[in-house]
């Protein structure tokens, strides 16, 4: 059987709203780092070898 | 779908590690990916890595929180923790059953014939353990001379971290096999015990160990997808159980911590209608194959 999906009408609750809550503070916080500069950092860490991190050393 | 899926993590894991020019530059990729953290557990060290191991980002980041604030950098990891709350607010734990390398290497090991053994509830609350003490209390407080911590994660737990990054760099340069000493032994351990357990039990680390999973399984209740069960229609034929790789009872509840939501259990096991998804409240229903359906719940 081919499978259908059907996507009843729904209303909007608290329930629904508290995910989009947190992708706001989320995004909020992934704008913030970005303007604190920790993308850099971030991939300042990963081109390196880090031979602490991976037991040797 | 299970095909599907089984492609999806494939692709995942093949873009996450696609830098194959390391055995010509004898040294892993730098590029501007790498500014990027994966949404799954993969080792930046690898040596084919594209992108940043988030857990890897925030430990080192957490670790040199005080010499970072001395010097005027207020780095917290707040872009890191938005790009996994982001993920999590949207999915959940999707990524564990979709996009991680290391839990796609689980699966295909559990495969191997063997005696399978559940692992004891108990065990998958250790996860937590490790995310609070050893991705965040540890590297912050336990610091050296010079006011640095240790990734304490990666250096003395993570067996993909020894898998990706510290096997594979002992034979593209093989001066550094002078600096091996216990620690590397100690973890080759880890990662034989997660072999080995992994053949015998379903996605070991991810339920018992992973502090990725454990932050993303904050968000299974409350994120934008969720899974859904439908108590009126489930006869507790525990099918959903036999097929879920994170051995979850689903008849229990929906989006319980360890859900990754690989939907085995939708597409696969459920053969009364009784699980399905909703995505932002809106619930998308997988009607029931007619001659199935006609079997009556007992």
């Amino acid at each position: 059987m081919k499978a259908e999906y059907i996507l009843p009408d729904s209303t909007i609750s608290p329930k629904r709203a508290f995910p989009l809550l947190l992708i706001i503070l989320f995004l909020v916080l992934i704008l913030l780092g970005i303007n604190l500069g920790e993308v850099s950092t971030v991939m300042e860490k990963a081109i390196k070898i880090c031979l602490d991190c991976i037991g040797i050393g | 779908m299970p095909v599907l899926r089984r492609w999806i993590q494939i692709v995942s894991t093949a873009l996450s590690n696609a830098y194959w020019m390391f055995p010509h530059t004898k040294g892993i990729y730098q590029g501007t990916l790498k500014s990027i953290c994966a949404p799954g557990l993969n080792c930046y060290s690898c040596p084919a890595a594209t992108g940043s191991c988030p857990l890897g980002s925030l430990q080192s980041i957490i670790a040199g929180l005080r010499p970072a604030v001395k010097a005027g950098h207020y780095h917290f990891g707040a872009y890191i923790i938005g790009t996994l709350g982001l993920i999590g607010s949207l999915v959940g734990r999707m990524p564990c059953g979709w996009l991680c390398p290391f839990g796609l290497l689980q699966e295909l090991i559990h495969k191997i014939p063997s005696p399978k053994f559940e692992i004891p509830k108990i065990l998958t609350y250790m996860k937590y353990l490790f995310l609070i003490l050893f991705i965040f209390i540890l590297p912050a407080l336990v610091i050296d001379d010079y006011s640095y911590g240790m990734t304490w994660f990666c250096k003395f737990i993570c067996p993909a971290g020894t898998l990706e990054a510290g096997v594979p760099l002992i034979f593209l340069k093989p001066e550094l096999k002078e600096l091996i000493g216990v620690l590397f032994y100690f973890k080759l351990a880890i990662l034989f015990v997660f072999i080995v357990w992994m053949i015998l039990s379903r996605r070991p680390f991810c339920r018992v160990a992973c502090p990725l999973g454990a932050i993303y399984s904050f968000f299974n209740k409350h994120s934008v997808f969720r899974m859904i069960h439908d108590s009126e229609k489930c006869t507790h034929c525990r099918e959903c159980y036999n097929n879920c790789p994170m051995g979850i009872k689903f008849y229990k509840g929906p989006n319980q911590h360890d859900c990754i939501r690989c939907l085995k259990c939708l597409n696969e096991s459920c053969r009364f209608g009784a699980i399905s998804y909703e995505i932002a409240g809106m619930p998308v229903i997988k009607p029931v194959e007619p001659q199935k359906s006609a079997l009556t719940p007992p």
